[in-house]
């Protein structure tokens, strides 16, 4: 009887699916509805005083502003290069911690700082890196006379960019890094043996062998850094609160100014779900390559 | 294999030190700087070391900010209960995503991972309505409530594979001597995936406090409930920001957090990266 009971498909759906309830439950609450109702808020002028269905207008303003593209355009550069390096960082990083060099697990745990510190408290000590007056960039600048005086990197625009983005690259090479790690790892070693026996030098076996071996990885990698990058807010908050005049104003610190420094909930939903929608569209495409890798390595 | 040529070693060497260089930067700087004294941060040009390095800091910094002891304390107690009703949600969801096939199961655990996509700040503005609605601005529930939510899915992701690891016919032989699937799961199950569901919490609760930042400065106006992050902002006074001591509360902060993690980083890494890797 009992094992009947086992084998009766209803009871096991009942059970699956009673067992992922609440969490499933809870999510559609805090995520699931929010979501929703962003899209509802960007169609309204909603603010602290009430709101009234407004139609497009929130997002004809957004999209016909030339503030609002040029946002979109620096949050867009802001993201590609902060992506590029964290991945072309995290892979030096992995291949040197990779090879078989004494102190290695060590140098692995070392890594990790970054990843593991609150953002806002790591964003605080570059904060004090990137200060003119006491931090050590523009004191080593003045020491090697490349500065003639103290010079505040947070202060100027194109510096504060810069800067905003080291400090992303920063908090986002130890994942990246150990990801890589963890796929170079993963690649059999006969592969290595037997490109070692035919000549191949180190630069060649990592160019034909860990490269190609580590693709998904790297395309998992660079999207789920993408959409953090993307979405990234802490760091600018704290170091630049987007400034100086805009900067480094990327999509997410806009929305949050102006849905929560300025309590115009129509006007920030809106971009809001522009962001969903641009993150969606990475996410799709994302997808779509991986789908397309997945059936070159299946069919040869 | 070949052997490391020595010139190769020394490049070797070299390049980790200039890696290591970029990732310890800061919380050198931040070390260095709650060391000195507060005249002596201002003083320019940058000195690199000087006599009068000391400790100080990291005794004034609690007359300073009085709350200080209680922003840790907010800090820890949040993560700490975040990461408790986390595992309560993903504990039967993640082995039910192991153990059964049912509709929807691949498609759900996609949304899971969409979830993770849309970080908090992006639905900040319902959620604040919706905390305000239930009248849970400025309390602790504004922080844990939305913390909750963001740490479930990677969590689910993270301990349906070590769930996945354990061997079905323990559960068949157990469910032939009579017992139940509750029974199961708490006898058999639970015991068994201890230093998976220990790795599952100390990831949520590292996720925990580190978000804790965004949803203080939106959600909490109240200082008796700030967490540590946004209660550094204390040091900012009226007259002079307080930088050596705020460094110091900072580095005070975060050192326990850091502690648990060395000692487990190795079961974290391996968790982690287990799924990512496999697919």
């Amino acid at each position: 009887m009992k094992k009947n009971k086992l084998n009766s498909y209803n009871s096991q759906f009942f059970l699956a699916y009673i067992l992922i309830a609440p969490a499933v439950i809870y999510l559609l609450c805090i995520v699931g509805w929010p979501l929703i109702e962003t899209f509802r808020l960007s169609f309204t002028n909603s603010s602290i005083a009430g709101e009234d269905y407004v139609g497009f207008e929130n997002y004809e303003k957004l999209l016909s502003s030339s503030k609002f593209s040029k946002i979109a355009i620096r949050t867009f550069v802001w993201t590609f290069f902060s992506v590029l390096l964290k991945l072309i960082i995290g892979m030096i990083g992995a291949v040197l911690l990779n090879a078989s060099l004494r102190g290695r697990s060590f140098f692995r745990i070392l890594v990790l700082p970054p990843w593991v510190v609150p953002i806002a408290i790591g964003a605080l000590g570059w904060m004090w890196v990137y200060n003119g007056h006491f931090g050590i960039l523009s004191g080593i600048g003045i020491r090697l006379g490349i500065l003639d005086g103290p010079f505040s990197f947070l202060a100027y625009k194109n510096s504060a960019f810069i800067a905003t983005m080291v400090t992303d690259i920063w908090v986002g090479v130890p994942f990246v890094t150990l990801f890589f790690l963890a796929g170079m790892q993963a690649i059999p070693r006969d592969l290595y043996e037997a490109a070692y026996c035919d000549g191949a030098g180190r630069f060649s076996r990592w160019y034909h062998i860990t490269l190609p071996q580590l693709t998904p990885v790297i395309i998992t990698m660079s999207l789920i850094s993408a959409v953090s990058t993307f979405v990234s807010f802490d760091i600018i908050y704290i170091l630049t609160e987007g400034g100086p005049r805009g900067a480094t104003t990327t999509l997410i610190i806009d929305t949050y100014k102006m849905a929560l420094g300025n309590y115009k909930f129509g006007k920030g939903s809106a971009r809001a779900v522009m962001i969903v929608i641009m993150i969606s569209t990475f996410a799709i495409a994302y997808f779509y390559l991986l789908s397309r890798i997945n059936k070159k390595v299946s069919h040869g | 294999m070949d052997k490391y040529s020595l010139p190769l070693k020394i490049f070797l060497y070299l390049s980790i030190t200039v890696f290591f260089i970029f990732i310890l930067l800061p919380f050198v700087e931040m070390f260095y700087a709650s060391l000195r004294p507060l005249k002596h941060i201002f003083r320019s040009p940058y000195q690199f070391y000087s006599d009068d390095l000391s400790f100080w800091a990291y005794r004034e910094m609690w007359n300073t900010v009085p709350l200080l002891g209680r922003y840790i304390f907010n800090s820890f107690f949040m993560a700490i209960t975040v990461t408790f009703f986390t595992l309560l949600f993903v504990i039967p969801a993640a082995y039910s995503y192991a153990r059964f096939n049912f509709p929807f199961k691949q498609g759900s655990l996609w949304v899971l991972l969409a979830v993770n996509m849309f970080s908090g700040a992006v639905l900040l503005i319902p959620l604040f309505k919706l905390l305000r609605y239930f009248d849970l601005l400025n309390t602790y529930f504004a922080m844990i409530v939305p913390g909750i939510a963001f740490c479930i899915p990677t969590s689910i992701w993270l301990l349906k594979a070590y769930f996945e690891k354990i061997p079905v016919e323990l559960e068949e032989a157990a469910y032939c001597d009579g017992a139940s699937r509750m029974d199961i799961l708490f006898r058999i199950i639970a015991p068994l995936s201890t230093p998976g569901i220990a790795v599952t919490a100390i990831y949520a609760f590292i996720q925990a406090y580190a978000q804790q930042f965004l949803f203080a400065i939106t959600f909490n106006s109240i200082r008796e409930y700030m967490p540590i992050v946004s209660g550094l902002t204390e040091f900012i006074g009226y007259q002079s920001v307080k930088w050596n001591e705020m460094m110091a509360a900072s580095i005070v902060g975060v050192f326990p957090v850091l502690i648990v993690f060395i000692f487990l980083q190795k079961y974290i890494v391996e968790g982690l990266t287990a799924g990512a890797v496999k697919n």
